[in-house]
């Protein structure tokens, strides 16, 4: 890929814009600071060299052991220049906020609420900051790395009979 | 022997002959029910496109009197329970469940039904017999619709072998929540 998004992105944020690199595949990345994203973010839509008009994935990933923690990854594509590029932002575990970027791309919101469903991660400034695919009785954030694989939170009472296989219960049952 | 003869036998032992009434009755509700079995299709997942194999002209589950599904659990016999069952949707099937006029039967439909699956995670109830008690378990990711056939006979074997009363009446906690 060109070099030119990475490239104007630096100069125009040399303070926010941390590190440049190619990722696997050519794709274009950037560090970013995490207070800068939502200014980053406005530039690289509504700049005509950028036109950046799609997000077509916002994620996370939890660096468990690494200091800091969590990451957030913001993808943007421009259909109409057809060129993309992808934002890490570093989020560290003692403070969990990161500005939105609803207001730019409305596609944003359920990948923020599936951050903040899955890794806890807030949004500040998102109009409906809940759970999106678990439970509101749900407790923690299940792709966490230290969430139990198999901690499971049922809604209802379990039947309770004996099950030649699996064993009696469904307390013991697992 | 004159006829007379065993006339009063019959009238003494006359729980003999209701059993013997009951058994008959009993045995024509269970022909009838196992071969009309309308169903609730509480499809999930991936298993459903099998299911619509199953249902549709090549497999035809037809033949076994089974061809109407109802989307109303009110009007239906068998719940056929189609595809993952996560915790979050476990409060919805048992209240299906329970909607069900009885007699009802259940049929989990897939491993995942059954067992959980490869599902085995923070999210997914490890088989619907935790939740709903179940007549028959459907292997296979997805079951053919042979193995869904065959699991169908085998309920309508059961079904034919259940004792079945013209005016059945659970007692009322059987049909309260929680169990
Ligand atoms: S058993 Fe296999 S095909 Fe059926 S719902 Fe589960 S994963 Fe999908």
């Amino acid at each position: 890929m060109s070099k030119a998004v990475t490239a104007a992105l630096k100069e125009k944020f040399p303070d926010a814009v941390q590190e440049v690199y190619e990722g696997v595949g050519g794709d274009d990345c950037a560090f970013v600071k995490k207070d800068a994203v939502a200014e980053v973010c406005r530039f690289l839509k509504e700049d005509p060299a950028m036109a950046f008009n799609m997000a077509p994935y916002v994620t996370a990933v939890d660096y468990l052991g690494q200091e800091p923690r969590f990451e957030v990854v913001y993808n943007l594509v421009s259909t109409r220049l057809n060129h993309r590029v992808r934002l890490r932002v570093k989020v560290p575990e003692s403070d969990l906020e990161v500005p939105t970027v609803t207001h730019l791309w409305r596609g944003a919101d359920w990948f923020e609420r599936y951050c903040f469903d899955m890794y806890g991660i807030r949004f500040l400034g998102h109009p409906d900051m809940r759970r999106l695919f678990m439970y509101d009785e749900f407790v923690g954030h299940p792709l966490r790395k230290d969430y139990p694989l198999k901690g499971r939170q049922p809604l209802t009472a379990e039947r309770n009979f004996r099950d030649l296989y699996r064993g009696p219960g469904p307390s013991g049952r697992d | 022997m004159a006829e007379t003869d065993t006339l009063p036998a019959i009238a003494t032992r006359r729980e003999e002959a209701t059993g013997f009434f009951q058994k008959l009755v009993s045995k024509g509700l269970g022909w009838a029910r196992k071969n009309s079995l309308y169903q609730y299709p509480f499809v999930t997942a991936c298993c459903g496109i099998e299911y619509m194999s199953l249902a549709s002209a090549r497999y035809d589950i037809a033949r076994f009197g089974a061809e109407v599904p109802r989307f109303s659990p009110r009007q239906a016999d068998l719940l056929l329970v189609v595809g993952t069952i996560n915790c979050k949707q476990a409060p919805i099937l048992q209240r299906i469940y329970e909607q069900m006029a009885d007699p009802k039967w259940v049929m989990a439909y897939g491993v995942c039904a059954s067992s959980g699956g490869f599902y085995d995670n923070y999210a997914t109830v490890q088989g619907i017999d935790r939740i709903i008690p179940v007549d028959v378990y459907v292997p296979g990711c997805p079951p053919r619709p042979e193995q869904v056939l065959d699991g169908l006979m085998l309920l309508q074997k059961k079904i034919q072998e259940q004792e079945h009363k013209l005016i059945d009446r659970l007692p009322a906690a059987e049909l309260a929540r929680g169990r």
